[in-house]
């Protein structure tokens, strides 16, 4: 016998089903019952940096969008600087960095508008690239994925950021690079992630 | 900078794999590759923060959140609370839990939901709170009922409320469901039962807790959620950990 460890164990996790929307965003839900629901302005009118909208789909293993996802979007200011108490640094008044993202239900199509970040710094000192942290949540994914986005337009910085650079299959670290276009005078970068098969997403451990 | 206070990793055999064969939905929404383990950064470290500003009294009792003045759910009233912790068993304060359940005839307000069981005039089925300085929580509510669904031909969930809650860090992010004590759905449901450990399925059952309830009024049930712990490091300069 050896002593025993008083840890706790992690809640276990369980799929968020398909009327996550009631709880989360009960307005998409098709009714209004809070005050103000939480998750809509991600980066707040005060934030500096390049207004950008980010667009895309969630694809599932036989091709089909998935029409009920919810995704959480992660993200730190222009600077890289996180709104966070542990963060060295100051973000502008109404940024919160963090947004919630709800599908069209009859296309599965999503987008949030923010503004791109800045270059946070990551473990060692290293520099890591602007990048989105996503959760996706859904019926049918039994623990929420995390994943990243990263941007096309930064070519040299996502060349040595020392997460991408972790991923040992070169040829996946692509499904992590959101691709921009001007529409109306405005980016847009298109996401696409598929939960399984060819060109799937790369997942992460967190 | 100093080596960011990492969270313990997730126990992936106590979370459900994620594809499980009997719960049919999860077969083409599973990822085929393995996750790429990723060493903690002040990405994942960090996360939302909401507060009081955020949420009304309201928000936390669902039997009039959506009622008419004077009126209330109907359904079996319920508390259900507890207190969020993390894995060191230190209380987690200051964080935002949400729930959203069917009304208490299996029928969920949403308009892809067409089960034959009526809506509720007065029941929405979502609540949220934050928890106080201790990590504790509290909602009413009424319990929800059982419901089929498309799975095998057959197949009824358990009553169950869906938790979501958010911690400190977007590392501890989660979202579950409560089963309620003594349900004998419980041990039939494929999506329970996507959990592989008992001890796991277990930590989902809230007990029934007399001492809480409310006489002639609500009876009440206990639901602790743990979150991930973290290690004890310096972090700029501050202490953080057990």
């Amino acid at each position: 016998m050896v002593q025993k460890l008083d840890y706790l164990k992690e809640t276990p996790s369980q799929t968020a089903g398909p009327y996550v929307h009631i709880g989360l965003a009960p307005g998409a839900a098709g009714f209004d019952i809070y005050e103000r629901e939480l998750g809509w302005d991600i980066a707040g009118p005060n934030a500096k940096g390049e207004r950008i909208r980010i667009e895309g789909l969630v694809i599932d293993g036989t091709g089909s969008p998935v029409k009920d996802v919810m995704l959480e979007a992660w993200q730190a200011n222009a600077d890289g600087i996180y709104p966070h108490p542990e963060q060295a640094g100051e973000t502008e008044e109404g940024f919160k960095g963090w947004g919630r993202v709800i599908t069209n239900f009859d296309t599965g199509e999503w987008g949030f508008d923010t503004i791109k970040p800045g270059q946070a710094m990551g473990r060692n000192g290293q520099l890591m690239a602007p990048h989105i942290s996503l959760w996706i949540v859904a019926r049918g994914i039994n623990v929420g994925l995390n994943t990243r986005l990263y941007f096309d337009d930064e070519a040299e910085a996502n060349a040595t950021d020392p997460v991408l650079n972790v991923i040992e299959l070169e040829n996946r670290r692509a499904t992590l690079i959101a691709k921009r276009e001007m529409r109306d005078d405005v980016p847009v970068y298109r996401f696409d992630i598929t939960l399984q098969g060819d060109n799937e997403t790369v997942f992460f451990d967190i | 900078m100093s080596k960011p206070a990492e969270f313990y990793q997730r126990d992936r055999e106590w979370h459900p794999p994620a594809s499980s064969q009997d719960y049919k939905t999860s077969v083409a929404r599973s990822p085929q590759n393995a996750l790429i383990s990723l060493e903690q950064t002040v990405s994942e470290i960090t996360g939302p923060r909401f507060g009081h500003g955020d949420v009304t009294e309201m928000d936390r009792d669902l039997i009039h959140n959506y009622a008419k003045p004077g009126e209330s759910a109907i359904g079996e009233r319920i508390i259900v609370h507890g207190r969020v912790l993390d894995e060191n068993a230190r209380p987690v304060p200051n964080t935002l839990v949400e729930i959203w359940q069917a009304n208490a005839g299996g029928r969920y307000r949403h308009k892809k939901d067409a089960y034959l069981a009526p809506i509720d005039p007065n029941f929405g089925g979502c609540g949220r709170t934050i928890t106080d300085e201790n990590g504790y929580y509290y909602f009413r509510t009424v319990k929800p009922g059982a419901y089929p669904w498309r799975n095998w031909v057959n197949n009824w969930r358990p009553a169950h409320i869906h938790v979501s809650v958010f911690g400190t860090a977007f590392a501890q992010r989660l979202i579950t469901q409560l089963y309620f004590e003594g349900d004998p759905l419980i041990a039939k449901c494929p999506i329970v039962n996507t959990i592989p450990d008992q001890a796991a399925r277990g930590q989902l059952i809230a007990a029934l807790d007399m001492n809480a309830s409310v006489p002639l009024d609500s009876i009440a049930y206990k639901f602790d959620i743990v979150l991930r712990g973290r290690r004890s490091t310096l972090f700029e300069n501050r202490m953080e950990g057990n």
